[in-house]
């Protein structure tokens, strides 16, 4: 990461060709950089969710990388917390359409010729099934704004169709567990924001350790 | 731009209803709306409602079908969607409005959902009506009949057409043009959902009657779908 503390808008110029690993991250990084600032980049941030830059496959990637946070959070920690009752149910089944979007968006980059995101660890520091609704509903609310925010970025028409079935289902998803545990279903009002990545990151971004 | 006349404003409500009719005389009269609004008729925006919705039987794809010489080719696509989508949430808010009016949901715990939602409702007709009168001519109100026979019937008929809407706009974002009005089209789109999730939920059925991946609809299917609630 730079160490730069004020966003520089020059870093985005700077080309870096390839798609190596090192190169996407490099990549990335200046993207982040001079769009953010590294102050937008906190410690636990991967590579990976930093990395995005503005193409399609850094975009499905960027989607690939919150899907692999909720599928494992649902899943994994679900499991851990010990849920009950609806919460048990719901859990599962918004688990189970999370990992439906990681194979559909791993298999989307592959056959784009890029290289699907590693898998990330996680920490969720949730420890009962009430913590674990209300971080449930934060994240299904980051999801739907962060594939708003990034979908007319898209340049791939196939991309964008994908992208909108799958936001269709995290706002689903976030108004069911709203509706669960007495929170606002349109927590938005009429209209759900886009979020920047930087907004996605700063939500997101401490729950990633690598 | 177009000026926005009474005539064109009761064409356009009168080619939503046309279009909801059976598909022999959709075609009818779009063959005829071709040629009437050829000449002289600037871009308007029932021209290009009627070009988006050239009968294509493939999902979410726009077709032209005889579009007139005047039209934009760059904004006439999307004030023809923004029309649509206009037209959908003008029956969304009435439909609302008259359950509320209604009375059947006093007393009832899900009265204030059912508030939230049509007062939203009215926020996408206010944003849908700005932007088609920027880009020239909205399509005109139209007048819903919905049957409010019972708190249940309106609770189902409720989630059939927030799903419907949701499909709806579903269906179309890979054919606007404009990132501007996509992301519009992408703030409402998730609302709609939200709104069909939970009254889903309230009738005990799924949230996600798709599955993880939602389904599009085509502008003429949700056409069809909603002619019986135009009057």
């Amino acid at each position: 990461m730079t160490s730069s503390k004020i966003a520089s808008p020059e870093l985005a110029l700077i080309e870096v060709h390839g798609m190596t690993r090192s190169a996407f991250i490099l990549r990335g990084a200046m993207t982040a950089g001079a769009v953010y600032g590294a102050t937008a980049v906190g410690p636990y941030v991967s590579d990976a969710l930093a990395a995005s830059g503005s193409g399609d496959i850094d975009i499905l990637n960027f989607a690939l990388t919150l899907e692999y946070l909720e599928s494992n959070f649902y899943q994994v920690k679900g499991k851990a917390v010990g849920l009950s009752g609806e919460a048990q149910s719901l859990a599962t089944m918004l688990g189970d359409q999370e990992a439906e979007h990681v194979a559909a968006l791993t298999k989307a980059i592959t056959a784009a010729g890029g290289t699907p995101v590693k898998k990330p660890t996680f920490v969720f520091p949730v420890t009962d099934q009430a913590s674990f609704l209300k971080l449930a509903y934060t994240l299904e609310n980051v999801g739907v704004g962060a594939y708003n925010g990034a979908g007319p970025s898209l340049q791939n028409p196939a991309y964008l169709a994908a992208a909108g079935s799958i936001v269709q289902v995290e706002a689903r998803h976030a108004a069911a567990i709203g509706l669960l545990t007495n929170q606002p279903v349109t927590p938005n009002g009429g209209f759900d924001k886009p979020l920047t990545k930087a907004q996605v990151l700063a939500a997101a971004g401490p729950l990633i350790k690598a | 731009m177009s000026e926005s006349t009474s005539t064109e404003t009761q064409l356009a409500g009168g080619a939503v209803q046309e279009l909801a009719r059976d598909d022999l005389e959709r075609k009818k009269f779009l063959k005829m709306a071709g040629k009437t609004m050829g000449a002289g008729a600037a871009a308007t925006g029932l021209a290009a409602f009627i070009a988006a919705c050239g009968g294509s039987s493939k999902k979410s794809t726009s077709t032209t079908a005889a579009a007139p010489a005047t039209t934009t080719p760059s904004t006439s696509g999307d004030l023809a969607i923004v029309n649509y989508a206009l037209t959908l949430e003008y029956l969304e808010a009435q439909f609302y409005d008259k359950v509320i009016a209604s009375g059947l949901f006093s007393g009832s715990p899900y009265l204030s959902t059912l508030k939230t939602f049509g007062s939203e409702e009215h926020q996408h007709v206010a944003a849908l009506l700005k932007v088609a009168m920027s880009m020239g001519t909205p399509a005109a109100k139209p007048t819903g009949k919905f049957p409010l026979q019972s708190a249940a019937s309106v609770t189902k008929l409720a989630a059939t057409v927030e799903n419907l809407g949701a499909s709806a706009y579903l269906g179309q974002a890979g054919n606007i043009k404009s990132k501007e009005i996509l992301a519009a089209a992408l703030a409402i789109h998730t609302i709609e959902a939200r709104h069909a999730a939970t009254l889903n939920t309230v009738l005990k059925m799924s949230p996600t009657p798709d599955g993880a991946f939602a389904k599009p609809m085509t502008m003429s299917e949700v056409l069809a779908a909603v002619k019986p609630f135009i009057a």
